[in-house]
């Protein structure tokens, strides 16, 4: 299984990584050799077996419908990058 | 000349403590000391709060106090901390500040355990050697050349060096246990779910655990129970009621069946590992332990599920680090940029790395291949422990298969790097209890090694009883090198 | 192409995806208020900020409400359903994940029913799953356009909001089902009270996939968004559905797109084209545990939920014989539904169709002329029923009545104090109806002479003329009674 520098740029472009060129060649061969070790899974039999996505048996847990205080907006803005009139303030958006 | 205070146990100190032969103040003040001593050569701290622990431990000594009130405590740099900055040792987070702490940190804080600072680790306990932390390296005390294995590799450190008399460090796949079997310490990685991840800065969601970095078996076993229970912040926090782990130390390894784990006591463990581990499966034999020896199949997979299903939840649980609401930005012309700028800049290369496998793992494609397919061999994991737990009670395996490793051994290879962990991992994916307790110094280069108990989700009483057993009759008393300079 | 593709060969296929905000206190993952307006960020905490260590814990009372929906529209509920994590990123979605539901969402393969003039709309819902709202974004400079903006502000007082996608099947045929389909899920949510379901508001969002295509072929299709009110989503799909009808018919080659309806100009505009297409990488939530609804707690919702619109307009026509146009009138929302109830309720001497009555022409009536919605009006369902019942026992005019009902509206005062002070209680206006009708007995003697040798004919004559000398106030009930009174003499 061979990760391709197309591959690894596409998956870079998901996950919002800028990656170099001499990186993107690295990328793909160290993720390759992973995948490739990793990949022996597939040989393992796993017909008819559930997947586990947590080793805990429960479920329904809830909280009640409750209102618990918020912070205010000086603490909800302490730690922003840049703010502007209560707000976080973000370069445009191009979708 | 008796001990000094810092190179107490946990257990001792609370003793001393809640006699009033010592205050709070002095041990704080004994513990920052040799901190101040030993940290430049060391470097197990990212943040050290010297005055923050001082006024927990004068409140202590001041008012009335809880068992364990007053023995100092490091912490992960990857537990939040309202009001103290919390890194995870990484350029994203280096001046992030949180709003609230952490279940475990709160609790401890409550517990009136002053705490000298926040350690280092590999960013996002992305690492098996704490070199991936964005800051610095930390350093084993038992050898300054060699890492301290990772990622809680300033907490073992920090512990081993006698700069904590205890610490917390968090496990997703032997993050706990492989620093305490290359410092020389005891590690626990608790049941998923005993313990609460409410602030735990997430790596993987589903394996992630907080656990002791101690001195000795006891010392783990008052810690965890200062941890352990029910979280309503945390959905995949278990309801049990936490049983007494200290009362049950005494009961003894007699008659307890503990399986040899076949897959990982052999082949590819450094040979003073291997001569150690199996000295102290005699131990446990000759303690009355019914031995015998185990195959888990599945065992030897471990690590390719691991490194399927950990890099893809962290891959999800690492994209709110955008510049957006707290940590790094790097601006760019438009948020897309921005985001892709500050995440290039903020992450380190290991951290890139398992974002770029975890998303792939996940895209479009490949979900079934690599996701979907990690997911039911974990099951298979899963019944391989079952099946071993039908004939065993405990099950046995070195805590690594090496001693601390040089500096710049295994970064050139991840994957080698990974394989590290090979011992650690299954219980991970398993979700149950595992402890790495000393049980020697290997022959080869004297440095210390590890025996690994693993035991049935829940089952931390029989594994603290039987590590503890272990732990009294080997008598392990070595200490690093640098332990008597004080 | 030869042969000219004429409008009656296209076919129209529409799918709709209905967002709703859930009305609970708290948010869907932390305890943040849930609310609209007010200041930027002030209902926000760690948890809905995505702040590292952070976890979620699922407000109990959204998943009761969500299941709620999916009973209301027959769906199955799943015994075991998960959350997954929808990925991407966006600025106003803190941690570039949507906790969501995937492959098992809590409801799946309902169905609506949906009567446009008499015709009935099976519309199949395909699922009803759980989710997060997302926080809001300010757009600044450009006139406030995202494309022209220059940089923009978040604000995540709306994050974490809990949110119920309803995806339907595409079985709708034209824009009016559409709009109708919506209207009927609008009233349905509001019945069950699980939502303000303001679509200006966005606490009711409505998108719609839309393609045409020759019978048996597949079509392009075009997602609708920004349709902001019941009156767009009409004409927006009007407007999409005849712009592929022409392309298609020009010869043109339809492309998959997502357009945006723009109200004012009265187009569907197409969004940029991704420059490449969505990959959400959806994986179970590990931090959340699944769902697994005990059969106890499904039955209890079962008895909880209100009977739907349709249940009981039906109901209404079949048991208190109203017509079907009233018993829509009175089902038209829950306000509406229960000040009727309570009015029936209340009503001493009228039938639930004299209550209809008066509720879909005059109350109704002077409410749109009020431009007043039931909920503003000061009027008890109570002193309504008073007022009804006064009207059909006879002791006040049709004419009298509706005149009450404009002073109870404009002052908030009780029927019965407003028919005393105007004069229109039962003696005086009694007193007003015997003297007329002595004026008239007086003035045909001979008419009185027959009735009272037991010839009846002309009564229908006498009672006649003196509803005409009352301009048609007197109640003809007490008219007659009055009469048989004095002949009796
Ligand atoms: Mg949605
Ligand atoms: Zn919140």
């Amino acid at each position: 299984m061979s990760i391709t520098q197309k591959d690894v740029e596409y998956v870079a472009r998901l996950a919002r990584l800028a990656l170099d060129e001499d990186e993107v060649a690295v990328v793909a061969e160290q993720l390759s050799k992973i995948l490739d070790h990793a990949a022996r899974v597939t040989g393992l039999d796993t017909e008819g077996v559930p997947p586990t996505a947590h080793a805990i048996p429960l479920s329904n847990v809830v909280r009640e419908d409750e209102v618990r205080p918020s912070l205010s907006q000086e603490q909800a803005l302490v730690n922003a990058p840049l703010e502007e009139a209560g707000h976080f303030r973000v370069p445009r958006i191009i979708e | 000349m008796s001990d000094a205070l810092w190179q107490r146990t946990a257990a001792d100190l609370a003793k001393l403590i809640s006699n009033g032969d010592v205050s709070a103040v002095e041990v704080t003040s004994s513990v920052i000391e040799r901190m101040q001593e030993v940290e430049p050569s060391v470097r197990s701290f990212v943040t050290q709060t010297p005055e923050a622990a001082l006024a927990t431990a004068k409140w202590v000594d001041d008012g009335t106090a809880g068992p364990i009130a007053g023995v100092p405590l490091a912490l992960k740099d990857i537990i939040c901390t309202k009001g103290i900055r919390s890194t995870a040792s990484s350029k994203m987070l280096e001046n992030y500040v949180p709003p609230y702490s952490a279940t475990v940190a709160a609790r401890l804080e409550e517990a009136g355990l002053p705490m000298v600072g926040k350690t280092n680790l590999d960013e996002f306990a992305m690492g098996s050697s704490t070199e991936n932390s964005a800051f610095f390296a930390t350093h084993n005390p038992w050898d300054l050349e060699r890492v301290p294995g990772g990622s809680s590799g300033g907490s073992a450190a920090s512990v081993a060096s006698g700069q904590a008399i205890w610490s917390l460090g968090t496990d997703t796949g032997g993050s706990i246990r492989q620093p305490a079997a290359l410092c020389g310490v005891v590690g626990l990685k608790p049941t998923y779910g005993l313990v609460s991840r409410y602030g735990l800065i997430a790596f993987a969601s589903s394996l992630d655990q907080a656990g002791p970095i101690t001195r000795d078996v006891r010392d783990a076993a008052l810690l965890l129970k200062a941890i352990a229970g029910h979280d309503p912040h945390d959905a995949t926090s278990l309801p049990d009621p936490v049983p007494d782990y200290v009362g049950v130390l005494e009961e003894g390894i007699d008659g307890l069946r503990i399986g040899v784990v076949k897959e990982i006591s052999g082949e590819g463990l450094q040979p003073g590992v291997k001569q150690r581990f199996e000295e102290a499966v005699g131990l446990l034999r000759k303690l009355g332990a019914q031995v015998g020896e185990v195959s888990l199949p599945t065992f030897e997979f471990g690590i390719d599920i691991y490194y399927l299903i950990a890099p893809a939840e962290a891959s999800a649980n690492l994209a709110r680090y955008d510049g957006v609401r707290y940590g790094l930005r790097v601006d760019g012309p438009d948020v897309a940029a921005m985001n892709a700028a500050t995440r290039s800049a903020g992450f380190g290369p290991e951290v890139r790395r398992r974002i770029m496998l975890g998303t792939y793992a996940l895209s479009a494609g490949y979900y079934d291949a690599y996701y979907g397919k990690a997911q039911k061999a974990r099951t298979l994991v899963i019944r391989d422990f079952e099946r071993a737990y039908r004939d065993f009670d405990l099950l046995v395996s070195p805590g690594s298969p090496t001693t601390a490793f040089k500096f710049g051994e295994k970064t050139e290879d991840p994957l080698t790097m990974y394989l590290s962990d090979i011992c650690n991992v299954p219980t991970s994916l398993a979700g149950a209890a595992a402890i790495s307790v000393p049980c020697g110094l290997s022959p080869d280069d004297g440095l210390p090694v590890g025996l690994q108990f693993m035991a049935k989700p829940l089952d931390e009483s029989t594994m603290l009883r039987a590590a503890y057993a272990f732990e009294q009759e080997l008598g392990f008393a070595d200490k690093p090198p640098m332990w008597t300079s004080h | 192409m030869d042969i000219t593709l004429k409008t009656e060969d296209l076919f129209t296929t529409i799918g709709l995806e209905i967002h709703v905000e859930l009305n609970t206190v708290s948010k869907m993952f932390c305890g943040c208020a849930v609310g609209f307006g007010g200041e930027p960020n002030t209902r926000v905490c760690p948890v809905c900020l995505g702040h590292p260590g952070t976890l979620p814990v699922p407000n109990g009372k959204a998943i009761e409400f969500a299941t709620k929906i999916s009973m209301a529209l027959g769906c199955e509920i799943a015994p075991r359903s998960i959350f997954h994590r929808k990925n991407y990123f966006y600025p106003d979605m803190p941690k570039n994940y949507q906790i969501s539901q995937y492959d098992i969402p809590i409801g799946s393969g309902g169905f609506l029913d949906v009567d446009l003039d008499g015709v009935v709309h099976r519309v199949g819902i395909t699922r009803v799953h759980l989710e997060e709202d997302t926080g809001k974004s300010l757009h600044i400079g450009g006139g406030g356009r995202i494309h022209d903006a220059e940089y923009s502000l978040e604000d995540f007082n709306r994050a974490g909001t809990p949110l119920v996608e309803i995806v339907t099947e595409p079985d709708i045929t034209s824009a009016e089902v559409a709009r109708a389909f919506a209207q009927e899920l609008r009233l349905i949510l509001e019945f069950l009270g699980v939502s303000d379901v303001q679509m200006q508001e966005g606490s009711l969002r409505i998108d719609a996939n839309i393609s045409v295509a020759r019978e048996g072929e597949r079509g392009t299709k075009a997602e609708v968004k920004n349709m902001n009110s019941m009156r767009s989503v009409l004409r927006a799909l009007l407007y999409e559905e005849q712009r592929q009808r022409e392309v298609l018919q020009g010869d043109g080659v339809l492309e998959q797109s997502t357009r945006h309806w723009d109200e004012k100009a009265g187009v569907t505009q197409p969004l940029r084209t991704k420059e490449f297409a969505f990959d959400y990488r959806y994986f179970p939530e590990p931090d959340l545990v699944p769902i697994e609804p005990s059969v106890e707690w499904l039955r209890q919702l079962t008895e909880e939920i209100p009977e739907v619109p349709a249940e009981r307009r039906k109901r209404l026509v079949a048991e208190m014989n109203l017509t079907a146009y009233d018993a829509g009138v009175v089902s038209s929302s829950r306000a509406i539904a229960d000040f009727y109830d309570a009015a029936v309720g209340a009503a001493r001497s009228s039938t639930p169709k004299q209550v209809a009555n008066w509720m879909s022409n005059q109350l109704a009536g002077l409410l749109s002329e009020a431009k007043q919605s039931l909920a503003e009006a000061k009027i008890s369902p109570r002193s309504f029923a008073a007022l009804v019942d006064a009207v059909s026992g006879g002791d006040l005019s049709r004419v009298h009545g509706n005149e009450v009902l404009i002073e109870m509206l404009a002052t908030g005062h009780e029927s019965d104090a407003i028919i005393k002070d105007k004069g229109f209680g039962e003696t005086t206006d009694r007193g007003a109806v015997e003297s007329v009708v002595d004026d008239v007995l007086s003035a045909n003697p001979d008419v009185v002479a027959r009735l009272k040798s037991g010839d009846s004919k002309p009564m229908g004559f006498l009672v006649g003329l003196i509803m005409k000398a009352t301009r048609g106030q007197a109640n003809p009930i007490t008219v007659r009674e009055i009469l048989d009174l004095r002949l009796k003499d």
